[in-house]
């Protein structure tokens, strides 16, 4: 069906299969568009760097920001023992944002709309807070589970609440980018699809069918500031996470 | 009733859910801008917070979403 919305989520093998060790290994459209992701980052960030002037042109404006932005969230979120997170933030924050604006062009794959793509980078996310916090601070991190100033009757209850509230971070990191990008690109082709049937009817729909594409045009637009947005969520909720492994009073 | 039929009505039903995201949302960014609009000075310093509250209740909402589509395509 060439309407259908869910089609162009569809993986398909560009190279491949290879049988290596047991396994099936191929080439897929989200590893080529993962790849690209990555080159347009270092691309544009290398360009940005190259000149170096005191008074930055347009594109090293744009490098500037881009790193300044995420410097001064780091700082202000993990102060200064966070110094040592800032290169995997920027890489998180970059691969998500190019791969969700990669992914706003007609016929663009999106990665970030897989949830083994979201859901790899939320877990790795969560094991580094567990590793980082028991490397820094030896079984006391678990004090997380227990928070202080609170009744010995309900500290049972609450800790449970703690530990479930943590384990569920993850799947909600994961979940959040993947439901919003998957539900952003469903409704952009649920209203082009409008446009296309209402058109079909003649006269009379093509002129229904302005209301459709205009709301489609509103929608892309928002999905641009969603694309940014959930970028910029990710990167901050890592830094949340994180700050609860350097910090532990809470 | 068939299976299928059901499956159909959970999905809608599930979809619900995504209401209480929208309350959600709405309260964190209504409360933001009433206090905004008090406070200008101490507005931008906030603005993040006001992002991570939504983005959290935004959460919850994309969980019915997904539990929608795994009744739509399982």
């Amino acid at each position: 069906m060439a309407n259908d919305p869910i089609h162009q989520f569809q993986i398909q093998e560009l190279a491949g299969p290879f049988h290596i060790g047991g396994y099936e290994i191929s080439f897929t459209n989200s590893a080529l568009f993962m790849g690209i992701s990555v080159a347009t980052v270092t691309l544009i960030l290398l360009a940005a760097a190259a000149r170096g002037a005191l008074v930055p042109g347009r594109l090293q404006s744009v490098g500037e920001l881009w790193y300044e932005f995420i410097h001064n969230m780091v700082k202000n979120v993990l102060g200064p023992e966070g110094k040592p997170f800032f290169p995997l933030v920027f890489s998180l924050f970059s691969f998500v944002l190019v791969a969700n604006m990669l992914g706003m062009f007609p016929y663009f794959f999106t990665v970030t709309s897989h949830v083994v793509v979201t859901a790899s980078l939320a877990v790795f996310v969560v094991a580094l807070v567990v590793v980082v916090g028991i490397a820094k601070h030896g079984l006391g991190w678990f004090k997380l589970f227990v928070p202080h100033g609170v009744p010995g009757v309900i500290l049972p209850f609450i800790s449970l609440i703690e530990i479930i509230s943590f384990l569920s971070r993850p799947v909600s990191l994961g979940l959040r980018l993947f439901g919003n990008m998957l539900a952003g690109h469903i409704v952009l082709k649920v209203f082009a699809g409008f446009v296309v049937s209402l058109g079909a009817l003649g006269f009379g729909g093509i002129l229904g069918a302005v209301a459709p594409l205009a709301m489609a045009v509103a929608l892309t637009a928002l999905e641009f500031l969603v694309a940014f947005l959930q970028a910029f969520v990710f990167a901050i909720l890592t830094c949340v996470y994180l700050n609860d492994a350097l910090h532990t009073h809470h | 009733m068939e299976a299928d039929a059901a499956k159909l009505i959970g999905a809608g039903i599930a979809c619900i859910g995504m209401g209480g995201a929208g309350i959600g949302v709405g309260h964190i960014f209504g409360n933001y801008l009433a206090g905004a609009l008090r406070n200008p000075s101490a507005a931008g310093a906030q603005f993040t917070n006001a992002l991570i509250g939504a983005a959290l209740a935004e959460g919850l909402g994309i969980f019915s979403l997904v539990v929608a589509l795994l009744l739509l395509f399982t």
